[in-house]
């Protein structure tokens, strides 16, 4: 089972619809188990029922989610695979000690992948759909994966399956979360 | 948090606003009034009654013209956004944007300028559902405009409801379009939505049609009770 993030400014926010729904429809589509929570209500029982996570996006004035660091302190230790979105790669790097940084972008823009991995596999480069306030220095323990002119766009923990996004793979990319569940399969199977 | 809906007269925009007004206060509707009809920016049949909508809906209305030159109507959103901010305070902005990255980055882009917030409560959702609970829901919605093959004269003036969401299955499947008309195959006018004190009652129309390409022009309406 998929635990699937809401990092909006509040549960069943008018943000949700916008940022956790497309990501619902891919996975609905690609037949996929998940569960939907509210970075604030996610419980120990609902991180031990998660066989992998995605963190989604916010709004761009939406960083309520940043406030509260103390609440992804789990990701450190958590060791499935991850997937986070925009801000969801915020979280994740952030709880590795990366700082987000301001880099703002909005839109099309076209991202180069810098390092083999399987979610890229076979892509060298395309184009993705950014909506983002800020990026991230890349943390210890990861390595970036693909970036645009400006900004990295991908990072991927070294041994582990925690990959940061900062564009938005259900727009116009949805290949990717696709690619991110069958990487994810052997420990969705378990 | 105050919210402005930018309005278009159809059901996007209005559909939108509903979702809005479940969570946060809707405190004005901005139209832009597009004089260019093929507008980038800005859907235009009928946009004359917006403000014969927003009295059905108890919302008050920000105006504002535009020639609607491709960036230039930006600007004049941004007027319209301003007094919308100076008048009624408003925080954030709302679309009924679904799939277009275009309008949605100038949208995104000019709310960051304006440090406003952003709601796209539309995007990217399930199109069948959507149309499933905008009938359900109560909204009662006209074609009033017609751009592409298969829509011939015979759509404009048809309400959507669940027989002409049957045709518009089959006509989506077969010319691979989009359930909503989201590639601006056809557009659409709210006569009523579950908002609506009043309900619009259309008493006079007129029809410009030629290959596949026509308009509904609601020449004369009323509000009545519902």
């Amino acid at each position: 089972m998929i635990l699937v993030i809401d990092l909006c400014y509040r549960d069943g926010s008018l943000s949700r619809d916008e940022f956790v729904g497309p990501v619902m429809r891919t996975l609905q589509e690609a037949g996929a188990q998940f569960a939907v929570r509210h970075y604030a209500a996610v419980s120990a029982p609902d991180l031990e029922a998660a066989n992998a996570v995605i963190l989604c996006g916010t709004a761009l004035k939406d960083t309520g989610f940043m406030e509260h660091p103390g609440r992804f302190g789990w990701l450190a230790v958590f060791e499935r695979p991850v997937l986070g979105i925009s801000s969801g790669m915020l979280t994740l790097a952030g709880a590795f000690g990366g700082v987000a940084e301001p880099c703002p972008g909005i839109g099309m823009t076209d991202v180069r992948v810098i390092a083999p991995d399987p979610l890229f596999d076979g892509r060298e480069t395309f184009a993705a759909y950014e909506l983002h306030e800020f990026a991230v220095q890349v943390p210890r323990g990861f390595i970036p994966l693909a970036v645009s002119d400006r900004c990295v766009q991908a990072i991927r923990h070294r041994s582990l399956l925690l990959y940061g996004l900062l564009f938005h793979p259900e727009v116009r990319s949805e290949w990717i979360i696709e690619r991110f569940l069958r990487l994810a399969e052997p420990a969705l199977s378990v | 948090m105050k919210l402005g809906v930018l309005f278009s007269g159809g059901k996007d925009s209005l559909f939108a606003c509903w979702k809005a007004m479940q969570h946060e206060e809707v405190a004005c509707l901005v139209t832009v009034l597009s004089q260019n009809p093929e507008s980038y920016m800005f859907h235009t049949p009928n946009i004359h009654l917006a403000g014969l909508q927003a009295e059905a809906a108890g919302l008050p209305l920000v105006e504002m013209e535009t020639a609607g030159e491709k960036e230039a109507e930006l600007l004049d959103l941004k007027r319209a956004l301003l007094e919308a901010m100076d008048r009624f305070g408003i925080e954030g902005v709302v679309t009924g944007t679904i799939l277009s990255v275009y309008q949605a980055t100038r949208i995104q882009r000019l709310c960051r300028e304006l440090d406003l917030w952003c709601f796209n409560p539309l995007w990217h959702v399930n199109q069948e559902t959507y149309m499933e609970e905008l009938i359900s829901s109560g909204f009662r919605v006209i074609i009033v405009g017609v751009f592409s093959c298969p829509f011939d004269a015979s759509w404009l003036g048809r309400e959507i409801d669940r027989r002409t969401l049957d045709e518009l299955r089959r006509a989506a499947k077969k010319y691979q379009i989009t359930l909503t008309g989201e590639g601006g195959e056809f557009e659409t006018f709210v006569i009523d939505a579950p908002f609506f004190s009043r309900r619009i009652a259309i008493e006079e129309v007129s029809r410009v049609y030629q290959n596949y390409n026509g308009v509904l022009r609601i020449e004369r309406v009323e509000l009545v009770e519902k």
